[in-house]
């Protein structure tokens, strides 16, 4: 079981031409990532250390490519795009390119796959690196066929010239070695993507790679991984957050059939077994024969808002513009709101799961960890071994919206498997597990100020958000943040964050910065330090909380000034992308909607994913029953701008996942606890949008092909909730600025507010 | 104690006790890791089968139950090779992300197809409204559903 592959034998023994590149931090400043020559030292380096590459490409001796990355596929479609990205540079038939990924015995350390950005920075370092390749392959063919470069063709990998004589990929790149790789001669023209004119590949819809295995049942995910001589395990988790466990009876599993193994290590207990269900039962029982002492108390759920509030935060300005925001111009409306969003759950259909194996004291991991390198550095400090020791290898998992539990199982496969060396253990957490102890999307609370002059613009703005930190992956704090290294060291408490110094980040800053033209404005985080529930990263961070809380403070600040709220954001847009979307989305939606009677509400939500990405608008038409206080979503039109659309049926599928989520979460979502802990702990608790409360999404895709490409996985998710959270209102007069809209908050807000039950007729009619 | 069970149209034997769970019986016994856990509880769709021809939840049916019955997976139902026409359909839409619920759905709207072909959406989103999916693939879904509804039919 061992690995057997030597770093370097990857590469190298299988020959063939390669390039390393790397990736920019940020586009916008860098437009040409660098790609070169892979030099044979680099390559252990790559995977260790400070890599001089983040990602290689390779062209075989048999004429196909692969690439070697450490992005991972979530169910995104990612390796899809990666594929079609280098087909396009290499000029190569799509399934001719092979992606290896996320194994760090086999792939360069490229970070997390998180962030909507890896076809930002991927996916741009790649279109370097596969014009390069291209370049390197088509220099050797002018050398043999005497003919030179710019007169040479490329089409499926062979190389032509103009008398006809060609050659194939698969011959020149079947003598090279990689460490004889010479770079290109130094007067060789400088190496150029393909214009967008030129593009075969990137821009169509090529089909996602996964899904036939997907929809035939023959995936391997890591819940389906295993190896000969397989043993099942299940953990018991303390009944709390911080209870550390006292006694054990071990008698209440001995008469379970072909129990294995009982693993307890401070606070932590597993138990392995030879058949599934059988651990299943055994962990059962073990959780009536556990005692378990101590404990956190969580705050009142009906106090958390004021928690956040005063509890010790650390406290960043993100922007500041102007002069006082307090001041106010004469005649100015100033409206003043406080907008909230409660702890919400990943909620992947799959629970987390690992399979984990230690032979000779090296051990193997199979994960659905989206950082596979930080990942095994956290198991090497959680298990006091030498991360050079450890290989994780990913593999797919159903879902992955953030840090969810994937990680931690990592870790607890672990410790089982080191009971038992030599065979292998698949870990995998049950429902209620999985949702009492994953990390959630911090609860976040947003207070707006504003004021509107008497010319109808927008005089000042202060958004000041209260919200936990979103960063807290391995990697991301103090010491290994898994779930079962606080119960190893007997703390049972998780681990601070990082501690960053006194600059924002975090993720409750994403989008708090508002896309329109403001003068003046003040923008503020606070940190919230203390973490009573679990926390991490959740699609989108702060961005959902920010742009509902903006973006419903919009059209209150419209409403004040008698605007219509698109004319009323167009007057504060000079960027023409942002307006682009905009008209999209209203002209398809049929913006303001039908007048009078009973007229669904029609929604607006606009924002600039973390402010360089995709530019996304949505349109929501919504039926609020005023009897049941229920609201129904029918409809989302979304209008998305993200550059080069690298393949517009996956970016479409994102957008749509993206709009249902956002949906999802705003309509039911909330996290619920006691004192005492999590109570949400099953699909019952913790009801998510079912099919036929599903929305009809229809998504408006606004391709620049000239354009650097933006991720779309997560930019949907706030201007959804802010355009249902608008429709709303605008049906009904009632603005609910706390997230889920249940229909005991919409039936509290129409009461509230009766005289407001038609401002919109009077603004439009 | 051995008991056999007809899986796709095969009689496979399990060592497996009579309450076990048919969901780890197929993924473990059987290799058959298509049908899937998501709550063990009913409450997600995830690990749905046919049972003589009826979705069944199989992280609730003990193998038990089922000895005279005949059972269908996600595996027994096309490969990528010869897909079924709720596969293929699948595939036209591309109406997966993760795929975690997509077997569980496909078989339940093989048992509604089989018994309305000419199902509606609003019936096609009834017939899937246990069927839990966190991707929002949910639209793509019953398209797909209507599309294979539309095509020539197989048994
Ligand atoms: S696993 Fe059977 S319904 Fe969820
Ligand atoms: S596609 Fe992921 S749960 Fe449905």
């Amino acid at each position: 079981m061992r690995a057997s592959i030597s770093r370097r034998a990857v590469l190298a023994g299988a020959g063939g031409l390669v390039v390393g590149f790397m990736l920019t931090p940020a586009i916008a400043a860098e437009p040409e990532p660098t790609a070169a020559p892979v030099a044979a030292d680099d390559i252990a380096a790559d995977q260790t250390g400070s890599p001089p590459h983040d990602a290689w490409l390779r062209i075989g001796p048999d004429g196909r490519a692969t690439l070697f990355t450490g992005k991972v596929e979530l169910g995104h479609g990612l390796l899809t795009a990666l594929a079609q990205i280098a087909a396009e540079e290499l000029d190569l038939p799509v399934d001719h390119v092979t992606v290896i990924s996320g194994d760090t015995e086999r792939v360069p350390n490229e970070g997390a796959t998180t962030g909507s950005r890896s076809i930002e920075t991927t996916g741009a370092a790649l279109r370097q690196a596969g014009a390069t390749l291209r370049a390197l392959l088509v220099d050797r063919a002018a050398e043999r066929l005497d003919v030179p470069a710019d007169r040479l063709t490329v089409r499926d990998g062979v190389v032509t010239a103009p008398d006809g004589r060609s050659l194939a990929y698969a011959a020149l790149a079947a003598d090279a070695a990689p460490r004889s790789t010479a770079p290109r001669r130094a007067d060789a023209p400088a190496v150029r993507p393909k214009p967008a004119a030129e593009r075969r590949i990137v821009g169509t819809a090529v089909p996602r790679r996964d899904l036939p295995a997907k929809v035939t049942g023959a995936a391997r995910f890591v819940q389906d991984i295993a190896p000969d001589g397989l043993l099942y395990g299940r953990v018991v988790r303390p009944p709390r957050y911080g209870a550390v466990l006292d006694t054990v009876d071990a008698d209440a599993v001995k008469d379970l059939p072909r129990i294995v193994v009982l693993v307890r290590d401070g606070s932590f207990l597993g138990v392995l077994a030879e058949r599934e269900e059988q651990a299943v039962q055994a962990r059962a029982a073990l959780r009536r024969a556990t005692t378990w002492s101590g404990g956190t108390t969580l705050p009142a759920p009906d106090r958390l808002w004021e928690h956040l509030r005063t509890a010790p935060a650390q406290t960043h300005v993100i922007d500041q513009r102007g002069d006082d925001v307090a001041s106010a111009p004469a005649g100015a409306v100033a409206l003043t709101a406080s907008y909230r969003k409660p702890y919400v759950a990943h909620a992947a259909i799959a629970p987390p799961a690992a399979v984990a194996v230690f032979d000779d004291g090296f051990l193997t991991v199979w994960t659905a960890s989206q950082d596979v390198f930080a990942l095994r550095e956290a198991l090497g400090a959680a298990l006091h071994m030498p991360a050079s020791d450890i290989r994780c290898i990913h593999a797919e998992t159903g879902g992955s919206f953030g840090q969810d539990g994937a990680d931690d199982a990592a870790l607890d496969a672990a410790l089982l498997a080191r009971a038992v060396p030599g065979r292998p253990v698949r870990l995998q957490w049950e429902r209620d597990e999985t949702f009492a102890w994953s990390p959630f999307g911090p609860a976040m609370m947003v207070d707006l100020a504003g004021q509107v002059g008497r010319d109808g613009r927008i005089a000042t703005w202060s958004h000041t958000v209260w919200s936990n930190t979103h960063a807290m992956r391995p990697g991301e704090a103090d010491e290994p943040n898994l779930l079962a290294a606080w119960q190893l060291d007997g703390t049972a408490e998780a681990a601070p964050p990082r501690t960053a110094p006194a600059t924002a980040g975090g993720g409750a800053e994403r989008n708090a910065v508002p896309p329109y033209d403001l003068p003046r404005r003040r923008i503020v985080e606070h940190r919230v330090l203390d973490m009573p529930l679990r926390v991490s990263a959740l699609r989108s961070l702060g961005a959902f909380a920010n742009v509902f809380a903006g973006e419903s403070f919009m059209d209150e600040l419209a409403r004040a000034a008698g605007a219509d709220p698109l004319a009323f954001r167009l007057a504060h847009l000079s960027d023409v992308h942002a307006r682009a979307v905009l008209e999209a989305a209203a002209r398809r939606a049929g913006w303001p909607g039908r007048r009078g009677g009973n007229r669904p509400g029609l929604g607006i939500g606009f924002a600039r994913y973390r402010d360089d990405g995709a530019h996304v608008a949505a349109v929501a038409e919504v039926a609020v029953d005023r009897r049941s206080g229920a609201v129904r979503v029918a409809r989302v039109v979304i209008a998305v701008d993200a550059g080069t659309i690298v393949n517009p049926d996956g970016a479409a599928a994102q957008i749509e996942g993206g709009v249902i989520q956002a949906t999802s979460w705003t309509l039911r979502e909330a996290v619920r606890f006691d004192a005492t802990g999590i109570t949400s702990r099953s699909f019952a608790d913790y009801p998510i949008l079912t099919m036929p409360e599903v929305p009809s999404v229809d998504v408006v895709l606004i391709d620049r092909p000239e354009a650097p490409s933006r991720g779309v996985g997560e930019a949907a998710l706030g201007p959804t909730a802010a355009a249902i959270a608008n429709a709303v209102a605008a049906a009904t007069g009632a603005r609910i600025r706390e997230l889920p809209l249940t229909p005991a908050r919409v039936l509290g807000a129409l009461a509230a507010s009766p005289s407001q039950s038609t401002p919109e007729k009077r603004r439009r009619g | 104690m051995v008991l056999r069970l007809n899986v796709n149209g095969t009689v496979r034997e399990t060592a497996a006790a009579a309450d076990t769970p048919l969901l780890y019986v197929l993924r473990n016994d059987f290799a058959l890791t298509g049908t899937k856990f998501g709550c063990g509880a009913g409450e997600c769709g995830a690990c749905t089968v046919l049972v003589d021809g009826r979705p069944l939840r199989a992280c609730r049916t003990p193998v038990g139950e089922l000895t005279n019955a005949r059972i269908l997976t996600i595996e027994g139902l096309g490969s990528a090779a010869h897909p079924h026409p709720l596969q293929a359909a699948a595939l036209a839409e591309q109406a997966a992300q993760c795929g975690w619920c997509t077997g569980g759905m496909l078989v339940a709207a093989k048992a509604l197809l089989d018994r309305n072909p000419k199902a509606t959406e609003s019936e096609v989103r009834t017939a899937l409204a246990d069927h839990l999916c966190r991707c929002g693939s949910h639209n793509r879904i019953v398209r797909a559903v209507l599309r294979a509804g539309r095509a020539p039919r197989r048994t």
